[in-house]
């Protein structure tokens, strides 16, 4: 039954919806339910399984994808200064931007490939980050970033006659405020979107192709296969998701800076891709809430929180415990993070999904495999390798 | 004539700091077949290394200092002044110099145990596994220095005699005003010599020639019956002290933080994809010429022409060069094409 059950988009969207629409409540048991954690998890959601049908259906590894979350995040936030507050204009030219972008920067990076590819993509991110810094400052306003300001025109509102007020506006969807929950179940929405065009494009003969061409590109063009506009339309397709978080992030917060495009952001779409399983559906999901969930709570907690965690134990114990796990939280969490990275890496290549395929036919379980089989889309490929 | 020479010798300090650590890159590349994103990582603990010289040979004693009489002030003196008097005082001052000798073994032990212990398993894997383990290894490096030395910059100066600065311009019988300071003459002669050392090494040692051998061929090598395992382990560990040493002479030209490996890393990897991955004297031409282009393109004459190109010059020519050349500019054929 179980096999049959996510055979079909259907149950899967409807499973998957009813997951993420009530991740308030089952978040909650371990201090991730608040909104803005729960905004960051759909936000980076969409930006992973964007990224992960260019690296994880092609190979292509970019290290320059923070530079369209950073367009994402100008455009819209432009928007909300020249046109209107409401939300939908801003994610429409956003989109539409950073699609413009990474068609150019496609265009001209994927002539090459391997690593010489993600050297020019990483160098077109620090070009577009150091010229946000430096000269295009009357864009994006420098080091400060770019603000919301009293004096700006919002020439749309101005049209439909909404009052202006003395304090700045809120950004909202036709009067709905973007803050707390209604701004995670509006972006809630595009990760169910994002999902949906994710699965369509993984269950497809394009997504097909895609994985051809990571398998074995130059068999592909001997068989007189153009793969060129293949590998630049899911090169734009994952630009354009950037786009979205981009500027969903400036939905949540109506504000965007430089630093959103450094390559260590690059590096970090990068990390929970392979974390939670790099051409797999779920598995960018998974990395992108392992990080996000490891950044907010594990960075916060200072050894005052880690006595009243080990308060069971004895004493003695509780000082070793301590003074063990103190260096790898609070401001320490990015060694727990690069620590998390080289174990996945070194033992399980295909990141967790791989972990749980792995247990899954341990326990040889009928029902365990068709579950395996649907998240875990690349299994076939590697099989085929073989 | 003085604004273009002071803009080359300014180019050829930053130049030789890229030169070093692409040199060091690309020996591992060209010897292990890996992409070792904690190259830069390594370069930081050289720096550190010096940072931990200078902070053990200033361990002090509280002492009461009897030049204020109005009330019981304290100051801090180091062990060695106390010991030794004016020679203490001296060792303290060429604390720099004095850890080039003590970051040598270390930086070969950690190169050594590095490769052993990580970079082994990773022969056969792909790129994409190996820059991302490499760059997970970097990573905790970094939080542990960080969590040793704290997260500001640590200043680390140069000995008093080597502090001012060259006076470039009357030794060449051109202008007074072309100074340069002296501790980036030394960095550039020093680079220069490492360059020149690992060249030779390479080059006129009968390990040279195995490991160039390896190079090349790799499994005829290993048919001959030599073990170019062995080798290309002191290969990655020589790497490491190459980087280390870039490391520890730059830290009083730009006072060390955790980051600072990240920092040079990126770029000195643009450095090997210009040069031509795989290629020794490519990663050292590139370095050079990356760093004159970027000083160029800091002088405020060419900014005022095309503003903002100091800050992307280096990725421009990267561009350029990849499109252009793909296998950059001395790089040989079919060097991780796939």
């Amino acid at each position: 039954m179980m096999k049959g059950l996510f055979k079909s988009n259907m149950a899967i969207m409807i499973v998957f919806t009813a997951v993420v629409l009530t991740a308030p409540i089952w978040l909650a048991p371990i201090g991730a339910s608040y909104p803005d954690l729960l905004q960051k998890f759909a936000i980076f959601g969409v930006f992973a399984i964007g990224f992960n049908i260019l690296f994880g259906l092609t190979g292509y590894l970019s290290f320059g994808h923070a530079a369209f979350l950073g367009i994402g995040s100008y455009t819209a936030v432009w928007s909300f200064k020249l046109l209107s507050m409401n939300v939908l204009p801003a994610i429409i030219f956003a989109v539409i931007v950073a699609g413009v972008f990474s068609l150019i920067i496609g265009f001209i990076s994927l002539r090459r490939s391997g690593i010489y590819f993600s050297i020019l993509t990483l160098a077109f991110a620090q070009m577009s980050y150091s010229l946000a810094y430096s000269v295009l400052t009357p864009i994006t306003n420098g080091e400060t970033g770019l603000q919301l300001t009293l004096k700006d025109p919002r020439v749309i509102d101005g049209m439909v006659g909404i009052p202006v007020t003395d304090s700045l506006p809120s950004t909202n969807f036709f009067g709905i405020a973007m803050s707390g929950y209604e701004g995670f179940y509006f972006c809630a929405v595009f990760l169910i979107i994002a999902f949906y065009v994710s699965l369509k494009i993984f269950r497809s003969p394009y997504g097909m192709k895609l994985r051809a061409i990571k398998s074995n590109q130059t068999r592909m063009k001997y068989t007189g296969f153009n793969t060129r506009p293949y590998l630049l339309s899911a090169f734009v397709i994952s630009g354009m998701f950037a786009g979205l978080a981009g500027s969903l992030m400036a939905v949540t917060d109506p504000l965007a800076g430089a630093e959103r495009m450094q390559w260590t952001a690059s590096g970090e779409v990068v990390l929970m891709t392979i974390l939670g399983g790099m051409g797999t559906l779920i598995g960018p999901l998974l990395g992108v809430g392992i990080i996000k969930y490891f950044e907010n709570i594990f960075s916060a907690l200072n050894d005052a929180a880690l006595h009243e965690i080990y308060n069971f134990l004895p004493l003695g114990l509780e000082n070793v415990m301590v003074a063990v796990s103190s260096p790898f939280v609070g401001d320490g969490w990015h060694l727990t993070l690069g620590a998390l990275f080289m174990i996945v890496v070194i033992f399980l290549p295909g990141g967790i999904m791989e972990g749980f395929s792995k247990l899954s036919r341990v326990f040889g379980k009928s029902g365990h495999e068709a579950t395996e089989d649907v998240v875990s889309e690349s299994s076939s490929k590697t099989e085929g390798e073989k | 004539m003085d604004e273009i020479l002071l803009q080359v010798l300014n180019g050829l300090d930053k130049g030789g700091a890229y030169a070093l650590i692409a040199l060091g890159l690309t020996l591992t590349f060209g010897t292990l077949g890996v992409v070792n994103f904690a190259h830069g990582a390594l370069f930081m603990l050289g720096a550190f290394c010096a940072v931990s010289v200078q902070q053990v040979l200033t361990i002090s004693e509280r002492v009461k200092d009897e030049s204020i009489t109005f009330f019981d002030a304290y100051k801090e003196v180091p062990y060695l002044e106390i010991w030794w008097g004016d020679f203490g005082s001296m060792i303290i001052d060429y604390s720099v110099p004095i850890s080039i000798f003590v970051s040598i073994p270390i930086m070969l032990l950690i190169g050594v145990a590095i490769e052993r212990g990580l970079i082994k398993h990773f022969y056969k894997r792909t790129h994409a596994e190996q820059i991302l383990v490499t760059f997970g290894l970097a990573i905790v490096i970094q939080e542990i220095v960080k969590g040793f030395f704290g997260a500001n910059p640590i200043p680390t100066p140069a000995p008093d005699i080597v502090s001012g600065s060259a006076p470039v311009g009357m030794w060449l019988g051109l202008s007074e005003n072309l100074v340069y300071p002296y501790w980036r003459l030394i960095y550039l002669m020093f680079a220069g010599v490492i360059i020149f050392g690992v060249f030779a090494f390479l080059r006129f040692t009968t390990f040279g020639m195995v490991v160039r051998a390896g190079m090349a061929d790799r499994e005829t090598v290993g048919l001959l019956g030599i073990n170019v395992q062995r080798r290309f382990t002191i290969v990655f560990g020589l790497a490491a002290v190459v980087a280390g040493l870039a490391g520890v002479m730059y830290t009083p030209i730009l006072p060390p933080d955790y980051h600072i490996g990240m920092d040079f890393l990126v770029l000195s990897f643009v450095v090997v994809v210009v040069g031509g991955m795989g290629s020794l004297e490519g990663a050292v031409l590139a370095g050079f010429l990356l760093g004159i282009l970027q000083s160029f393109a800091s002088m405020n004459e060419v900014k005022q022409i095309i503003p903002g190109i100091d800050q992307i010059i280096i990725y421009l020519v990267a561009v350029i060069v990849l499109l252009v050349r793909p296998r950059g500019l001395l790089g040989r054929e079919g060097v991780m094409e796939d």
